[in-house]
């Protein structure tokens, strides 16, 4: 199943390689990672998509929190949250896929934000089964380049994951 | 407050924090340190003749007391040749600090000479890794450095040191931290009370229980605790290959060794029960076989500081994180204060089948030629000659089963093997680090003629530091475990297990300064061993040829259940 693990982390040289290391080296499986320092300048905050059996899983988890810069992690996928990603892509537009393409965008409520004689330069913010579904809807075929930011997540509602 | 430079902060460091020997090799990125170890006389230095063997004195010295070992070496090659034996602490869990020179601050990243990025080099086998960034956080980094090691599940830390942090003419002011707190890292310090009364519980109504005892026993120092459980419930004990001495091998309630090598009796207890109380054991693969067809009847309670160790292979019914002393007193108290009590008549009769599988296999093997020595006499008459009283290190092969299967230990830390790595060319230098700190023990390193060529140039440290030890050198004349593999798995095709050339081992502990004998027939095995032992200040290297043939069983058989095994070579379960 994916899972998406949130983990704070001392913001140290050296924690982010630790975290990766564990990854390849105990053969688990990273979809997508991201990291950046938080309000607190000591601490890092990570995001990490995964897929794995409940016990994969729970291995992960527990991996993770036995890396001494690891300070908390939670499984965001247990309880209610929420899941951003966002996506610039480029694409061809000429003729009448320009207008194809714009109205497009504007159902997945992206924005173009560059634009010229024949490229539109979208921005698209969402889930990542949406940034997916966009991609789909404009086809491949038209598609110059992609570039993703990978999962950011946080819980609903009052649970936060702080020290 | 004193102000010192980072070389003498180092040095005054590990005076402070009590440590008495380093074991290490020089190299220039940590001259200005050895220069700092040089002006001082509280911290005495070993010099070995390899990094690697430094790094398993280290180790042993760290598994005989339970104290972290402290290791010194230069940059680039000196920090490379550790990293076995860093991994082989890693794998068993033991408390290590070492100390890396690096090249200085300003040329990382350039690939200067003697440059290797060891925090990466070393960052999938150590517990943690730490870079010294400015002179003044040296103090705290040493003082995080022991405690991570010593700490929770034990593991070796290695502190990367810039040579620019240790000038000598740079001074900085110099405190011991007495502790240290880090907020993203805490051991747990007991375990979960309801858990430990339903475990308790369980116990208490188990038909057919055994307590599966590993060397978290040993490094949790729960040995005591262990046996006043087993006696108080009559339950029989087995111990994993880390685990032997944990609980008194010569005790009516002992099974011997479970796993792929261990006794009929342990394999079969462990098989048939219905409860299992696993402490301070990871359930690895080299115990439990094919996992699912590991003890089909048996609800598990485990015990372990280290979560991510439960139901990491075997899933477990009640598991419980904690230091196993303490698990182990609260499990105590309670049943005694339970109104429920053991259903001794299950146990008799389940005791009955265990004194019959007991019967059955007792551990035998075949003496047909009765010139010829056979490996486990060897042993055999080890433990009778010492009394069973040694300190026993062992290299890795068939030599290391028949000494943690024939040499019956009854006390921990006495046993001190790689179980997790399995590295050649531990034993010595893990003797060498017991014998200097136990000289008036008995210290024995059982090995093979390929094990103890892996690090036999420490045969001249121990010349160096005057360290009588005794080694027991199985001659096989091959890679026996090797071959052992290869005659049941590949029709008897021994590619490149054998020993060509071997060295005249006497005139090599000779030259040494060192005395060798050699033994070649049954008769006159156990008088060599006591001259050998006799000869109190010299290290003797005893070259004991033996049956090249022989294998070592019971085998389980791979892929079968915890009952499945060899038990000789033409006869199986
Ligand atoms: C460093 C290292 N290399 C290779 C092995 C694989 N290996 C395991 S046992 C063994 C044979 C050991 O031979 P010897 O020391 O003579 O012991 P014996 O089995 O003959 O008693 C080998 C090569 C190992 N465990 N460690
Ligand atoms: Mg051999």
């Amino acid at each position: 199943m994916r899972r998406i693990i949130s983990v704070l982390l001392e913001n140290e040289p050296g924690a982010l390689s630790r975290v990766v290391g564990l990854f390849s080296q105990r053969n688990y499986n990273i979809e997508t990672l991201t990291v950046a320092a938080t309000e607190d300048p000591t601490l890092s905050r990570m995001t990490v998509t995964t897929r794995g059996s409940d016990k994969v899983i729970e291995q992960i988890t527990k991996q993770l929190n036995k890396l001494i810069e690891v300070v908390k992690l939670v499984d965001l996928t247990d309880g209610a949250h929420i899941e951003r990603e966002l996506m610039l892509i480029k694409v061809k537009a000429s003729g009448a896929q320009r207008d194809e393409i714009k109205r497009t965008t504007d159902i997945f409520r992206g924005q173009v934000v560059d634009v010229t004689g024949s490229v539109y330069t979208v921005q698209l913010t969402g889930d990542s089964d949406k940034l997916d579904a966009f991609i789909q809807a404009i086809g491949t075929a038209c598609v110059l380049e992609v570039v993703r930011t990978g999962v950011s997540g946080i819980a609903r509602g009052e649970k936060v994951l702080s020290i | 407050m004193e102000l010192l430079s980072g070389a003498d902060m180092i040095a005054r460091f590990l005076q402070d924090e009590g440590v008495e020997h380093i074991y290490g090799y020089p190299g220039g990125a940590v001259l200005h340190i050895y220069d700092a170890l040089f002006r001082q006389d509280k911290v005495k230095h070993i010099l070995v003749r390899h990094e690697q063997a430094a790094v398993h004195m280290a180790d042993g010295y760290a598994r005989a007391t339970g104290k972290a070992g402290v290791v010194l070496v230069t940059s680039g090659p000196g920090a490379t040749n550790t990293v076995t034996g860093i991994a082989t602490a890693f794998m068993d869990s033991i408390p290590m600090v070492v100390l890396c020179g690096q090249v200085p601050s300003a040329l990382i990243g350039e690939d200067a000479f003697q440059e290797t990025d060891m925090i990466g080099v070393s960052r999938p086998v150590v517990k943690h890794n730490l870079t010294v960034r400015h002179p003044e956080e040296i103090p705290v980094i040493l003082k995080k450095a022991f405690y991570i090691a010593s700490t929770g599940r034990p593991g070796p830390v290695v502190v990367d040191i810039p040579k620019d942090m240790t000038t000598p003419n740079e001074r900085w002011k110099y405190e011991y931290p007495k502790k240290v707190k880090l907020r993203s890292y805490s051991p747990a310090m007991r375990g979960h009370s309801g858990q430990i009364k339903k475990a308790a519980d369980m116990l208490l109504a188990a038909k057919r229980p055994v307590i599966y005892a590993g060397g978290g026993v040993i490094l949790g120092r729960a040995s005591d605790k262990l046996i006043e459980l087993a006696r108080m419930l009559n339950f029989p004990v087995t111990n994993t290959l880390m685990g032997l001495g944990c609980y008194p091998a010569t005790d009516r309630q002992s099974l011997g060794m479970l796993g792929m090598h261990g006794s009929y009796e342990a394999n079969m207890v462990m098989h048939h029960a219905d409860l299992i109380l696993a402490v301070g054991a990871r359930f690895d693969d080299r115990v439990t076989n094919a996992v699912d067809k590991f003890c089909p009847g048996a609800r598990i309670v485990h015990i372990d500081i280290d979560p991510a160790s439960i139901s990491k292979t075997v899933e477990v019914d009640v598991p419980i994180v904690g230091p196993v002393d303490s698990v182990l007193k609260e499990m105590i108290a309670l049943i005694k204060e339970s109104k429920e009590e053991v259903d001794a008549e299950a146990l008799a009769s389940w005791w009955a089948q265990i004194d019959e599988w007991k019967a059955f296999h007792g551990g035998r093997y075949v003496t047909d030629d009765t010139e010829k020595i056979k490996p486990q006499q060897v042993i055999e008459a080890l433990y009778r000659v010492t009394g069973g009283d040694a300190y026993v290190t062992s290299d890795v092969g068939q030599h290391q089963m028949f000494a943690a299967q024939y040499y019956k230990f009854d006390k921990p830390n006495r046993w001190i093997n790689s179980g997790g790595l399995g590295t050649m060319g531990f034993g010595l230098p893990a003797a060498m680090g017991i014998k200097l700190n136990f000289p008036d023990e008995e210290v024995v390193c059982v090995t093979g003629e390929g094990s103890i060529q892996m690090n036999i140039q420490e045969l001249s440290t121990c010349s160096q530091y005057n360290l009588p030890l005794k080694i027991v050198n199985i001659n096989n004349q091959s890679l026996g475990m090797v071959r052992q593999w290869q005659d049941m798995n590949y029709e008897s095709r021994h590619a490149q297990s054998y020993m060509k050339s071997l060295p005249d081992f006497i005139k090599l502990a000779e030259a040494y300064g060192h005395v060798g004998l050699k033994v070649e027939r049954l008769e006159d095995l156990e008088p060599a061993l006591k001259k050998a032992f006799a000869m109190k200040d010299k290290l003797v290297f005893l070259d004991i040829y033996v049956d090249p043939y022989e294998h070592v069983y019971p085998m389980q058989i791979a892929r079968g259940s915890m009952k499945d095994m060899w038990l000789s070579k033409n006869e199986r379960t």
